[in-house]
C-alpha cells in the first residue's frame, strides 16, 4: 500500500489542455472518490495515475517514487475499467490469474491466489466460465477480482458501476466499500454519481472543467461547500439558490427575488447591500408563520418524505419534508430556511462568504 | 356477463394438431425449402462439372471423341509418370511455402497497418495494389523482373558487384520454383493482410490497456491477446489461401507454362496441358481428380480449425 501525490498536474491533448494544474494528496489506505460532471477530466487523471496517458506537466508520486516516466506495469497499480475489459477468450480463473502468469508466478501460487480472491467476491462457482456466460454484476466482480489478485499498491476504478442497473449498483457499492475495509488498499474511484461519492468516500475530490473545485470529507463538502459549483453538485435534490442582496438595516436578513426577506444568522463583512447568492438545501426548510410566502406547484411524495416544488418570489425552490403534510398544488405555505444552515455565496465569483 | 364468459369457453374444441401443422412451423423443414434454390444452383453449376470431371478420369476420352470406360487405367498410367509426381511435389511445395510466408508476412503487415501512423489510409490502399492488378498482368511484370537478359534484379546485383553474370531465374528448375513462389506470395499477401487487419480492428483497445496494466510486454500482448482473438479469422483466411494456392493456374501459366522442362508444373497446369493442349481429356481429368483428396484434407483441417470457440458469442458448443 502507498500514498499517492498529485502535484500541479497538467494534461493537454495536442493543443487542447483538459487538466489545468491539479493537486491532490491521497493518504495510504484512503478511499478517494473523484467526482464531477461528464468531460471534466476524471478519467484522464485516473489514466495518468495508471500510466496509460503521459503527464504533460507536474508530478505524480506513488509512495515516495515519482512515476511520471515509470511504465504502467512497474507502478504496481490495478485498474477496473468501465467496460470491465475482460479477456473474452479466457475463463474467469484465467482472467484473474493473467497478471500473475505474466509475472511468471508458479501455477500453484496463481491457483491459490485466484481462489482466495474468488472466495472474497463469491466467484467460486464461475471460475471455469467465460465472460460472455456471466451477468453484468458477475463480470464487474471478475474485473475487481483481476485487480485484487495482484495485491497492488493502489486500486483505480473508472466508473465501475455505471453499466449496472440501479439495484445492483447499490449492492455493489456496499461490496466495494466492504472490500476496501477488508483490504485497506489505497483506492482512487471515479464516478459522476454524487451519491456514490458521498456513500463510499473517505475523501471526495470535486472536479470541474479540469480543475479541483474542492476536496474534503463527504459531510464537510455537504456542510460547507466552498463555492456554488460544489454546493449545487453535492446533495440530492440539489441546493436551492436565490439571488439577491444582504440587508443589515432593520434586522439582518437577505432580500431575495421579488423582495422576499430570508433569515440570516450571521453577517459576512461589508454586508449592507452586497449582492450575493443565498443557498438552502431542500431539507433545511421548515413551515413557520414568519416564513416566506410560497405557492406550491408540484407535490411528489416518495413514501419516506414529501418533496415540494414551490414558487418563492417568482423563483422555484424545492423543499423536502419528512412529515406527511397534506399539500395540494396551488396551496400557499410559509417556508422558513433554518438560518444556521443556510449558505451565502459571493456574486458573481460564486465563492463562499465565510460567516 | 357470466353468460358471455361461459359462451367463450364453450367455443368448439381446438382442432387436433396434425403432422402437417407441426411441419409448417418446423424450422428445419422451412429451412430446407429456403435452401433449395441455392442448393439447386450448386448442384447444377458445381456438382455436375465435378461429377463429369471424375467420370472422364475413368474413360479414355480425347477431344472430339467420347471415350469408353477404362477403369483405373489413367491412374495406373499416372502412377508411373515422373512428371505427374513432380507436379504433385511442386504443388505441395508451392502451397506449403507460399501459404506459410503469406501468413507470416500478411500477419506482420496487418499488425503494422493497425498502428497509428501518418498517411494510414493511403498506405493501406497501397498494400492492396498487388491484389487489384489482374494476375496475368502482374505475372507478365514478374516475367520481366525475372527475365534472363533484362532482369532488373540481375542488373542491380551486378551494379552492386555482388554477381558477375545474370541469374537465370526462370531457366533453372529451382530458381524457377522459388521465383513463382515469390510471385504468388507477393500477390497473395494483401488479401491476408487486409482480412487480418479487419480482424485486428475488432479487438477492443481497452483489452490492450488492461493487459498493459497486467504487465504484458508487446510480445505477450500478441501471444495472449491478439493471436487467440484472431484465430477464428486466421482459420477462415488461411483455408481460402491454401485452397487458392493449391489450385493456382494463372500465375504459373503466364510466367513459365510449367517449364523449364516441367519443373514448375502444378497439378492444375499439368492437367490443363494434358487435357486441353494434348487432347487427352481422360488423363487430364485424372490429374485434376487426384487433387480432390488433398483439397478435402485441407478442408477437413480447417473445418476443425473453424469450429466455434467456446468463448465466442453465439449458441452451441458449451
Ligand atoms: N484522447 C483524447 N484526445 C483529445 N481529447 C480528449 C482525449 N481524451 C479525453 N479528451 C477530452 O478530455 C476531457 C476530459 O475527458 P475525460 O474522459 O477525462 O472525462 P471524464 O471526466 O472521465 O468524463 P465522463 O464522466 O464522461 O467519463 C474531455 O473534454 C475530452 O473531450
Ligand atoms: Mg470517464
Amino acid at each position: 500500500m502507498a500514498s499517492v501525490t498529485i502535484r500541479d498536474v497538467v494534461k493537454a491533448f495536442g493543443a487542447t489542455q483538459v487538466i489545468h494544474g491539479v493537486d491532490i494528496e491521497i493518504a495510504d489506505g484512503e478511499f478517494v472518490v473523484l467526482v464531477g460532471p461528464s468531460g471534466c477530466g476524471k478519467s484522464t487523471l485516473l489514466r495518468m495515475i495508471a500510466g496509460l496517458e503521459n503527464i504533460t506537466a507536474g508530478e505524480i508520486r506513488i509512495g515516495e517514487r515519482v512515476v511520471n516516466n515509470v511504465p504502467p506495469k512497474e507502478r504496481d497499480i490495478a485498474m477496473v475499467f468501465q467496460n470491465y475489459a475482460l479477456y473474452p477468450h479466457m475463463t474467469v480463473a484465467a482472467n484473474m490469474g493473467f497478471s500473475l502468469k505474466l509475472r511468471g508466478a508458479p501455477k500453484s501460487e496463481i491457483e491459490t491466489r485466484v481462489r482466495r480472491a474468488a472466495e472474497i467476491l463469491g466467484l467460486i462457482p464461475y471460475l471455469e466460465r467465460y465472460p460472455r456466460q456471466l451477468s453484468g454484476g458477475q463480470r464487474q466482480r471478475v474485473a475487481m477480482g483481476r485487480a485484487i489478485v495482484r495485491d497492488p499498491q493502489v486500486f483505480l476504478f473508472d466508473e465501475p458501476l455505471s453499466n449496472l442497473d440501479a439495484k445492483l449498483r447499490v449492492a455493489m457499492r456496499t461490496e466495494i466499500k466492504e472490500l476496501h475495509q477488508r483490504l485497506k488498499t489505497t483506492t482512487v474511484y471515479v464516478t459522476h454519481d454524487q451519491i456514490e461519492a458521498m456513500t463510499m468516500a473517505d475523501k471526495i475530490v470535486v472536479m470541474h472543467d479540469g480543475i479541483v473545485e474542492q476536496m474534503g470529507r463527504p459531510l464537510e463538502l455537504y456542510d460547507r461547500p466552498d463555492n456554488l459549483f460544489v454546493a449545487g453538485f453535492i446533495g440530492s435534490p440539489a441546493m436551492n439558490f436565490l439571488k439577491g442582496h444582504i440587508r443589515g438595516n432593520g434586522g439582518l436578513a437577505f432580500e431575495g427575488p421579488g423582495g422576499v426577506r430570508l433569515p440570516l444568522a450571521v453577517a459576512p463583512g461589508a454586508s449592507e447591500g452586497r449582492p450575493a447568492v443565498y443557498g438552502v438545501r431542500p431539507e433545511h426548510f421548515a413551515l413557520a408563520d414568519d416564513g416566506a410566502d410560497a405557492e406550491i406547484q408540484v407535490v411528489e411524495p416518495t413514501g419516506s418524505e414529501i418533496q415540494v416544488v414551490a414558487k418563492v418570489g417568482g423563483e422555484e425552490v424545492i423543499a423536502v419534508f419528512r412529515e406527511r403534510h397534506q399539500f395540494n398544488p396551488g396551496d400557499r405555505i410559509r417556508l422558513k430556511p433554518d438560518p444556521r444552515l443556510v449558505h451565502l455565496f459571493d456574486e458573481p465569483s460564486g465563492k463562499r462568504l465565510s460567516a | 356477463m357470466t353468460d358471455l364468459a361461459l359462451e367463450r369457453r364453450a367455443r368448439p374444441p381446438m382442432r387436433r394438431i396434425t403432422a402437417w401443422d407441426r411441419l409448417k412451423v418446423n424450422r428445419n423443414w422451412l429451412g430446407f425449402w429456403f435452401m433449395m434454390p441455392a442448393a439447386g444452383f450448386l448442384i447444377l453449376f458445381l456438382a455436375y462439372p465435378l461429377g463429369l470431371g471424375v467420370w472422364l478420369s475413368f474413360t479414355d476420352a480425347r477431344i472430339g471423341r467420347d471415350g469408353v470406360f477404362v477403369g483405373l487405367e489413367n491412374y495406373q498410367w499416372l502412377s508411373d509418370d515422373a512428371v505427374f509426381w513432380m507436379s504433385v511435389f511442386n504443388t505441395l511445395l508451392y502451397t506449403g511455402v507460399a501459404s506459410a510466408f503469406k501468413f507470416a508476412v500478411g500477419l506482420y503487415l496487418a499488425i503494422l497497418l493497425n498502428q497509428h501512423m501518418p498517411f494510414k489510409a493511403m498506405i493501406r490502399a497501397v498494400v492492396l495494389i498487388p491484389f487489384i492488378v489482374p494476375t496475368v498482368l502482374s505475372a507478365i511484370a514478374f516475367w520481366w523482373l525475372f527475365d534472363s537478359q533484362f532482369s532488373i534484379i540481375s542488373w542491380s546485383l551486378r551494379q552492386l558487384g555482388l554477381i558477375d553474370a545474370n541469374i537465370n531465374f526462370l531457366g533453372d528448375p529451382w530458381n524457377a520454383r522459388w521465383s513463382v513462389i515469390f510471385a504468388n506470395i507477393w500477390r497473395g499477401v494483401p488479401f491476408i493482410a487486409i482480412t487480418l487487419l479487419a480482424g485486428l480492428q475488432t479487438v477492443s483497445p481497452s483489452l490492450y490497456e488492461a493487459a498493459t496494466i497486467d504487465g504484458a510486454s508487446r510480445w505477450q500482448m500478441f501471444r495472449y491477446i491478439t493471436y487467440p482473438l484472431l484465430t477464428p479469422i486466421i482459420a477462415v483466411v488461411m483455408t481460402f489461401s491454401v485452397l487458392f494456392t493449391f489450385t493456382d493456374f494463372q500465375l504459373i501459366w503466364a510466367m513459365t507454362r510449367g517449364g523449364p522442362v516441367n519443373a514448375t508444373h502444378l497439378m492444375a497446369t499439368l492437367s490443363y496441358q494434358r487435357a486441353i493442349l494434348g487432347g487427352y481429356l481422360g488423363e487430364g481429368s485424372a490429374i485434376a481428380t487426384a487433387m480432390i483428396p488433398f483439397l478435402l484434407a485441407a478442408i477437413m483441417i480447417s473445418w476443425f480449425g473453424l469450429q466455434r470457440r467456446k468463448w465466442q458469442h453465439g449458441e452451441a458448443n458449451d
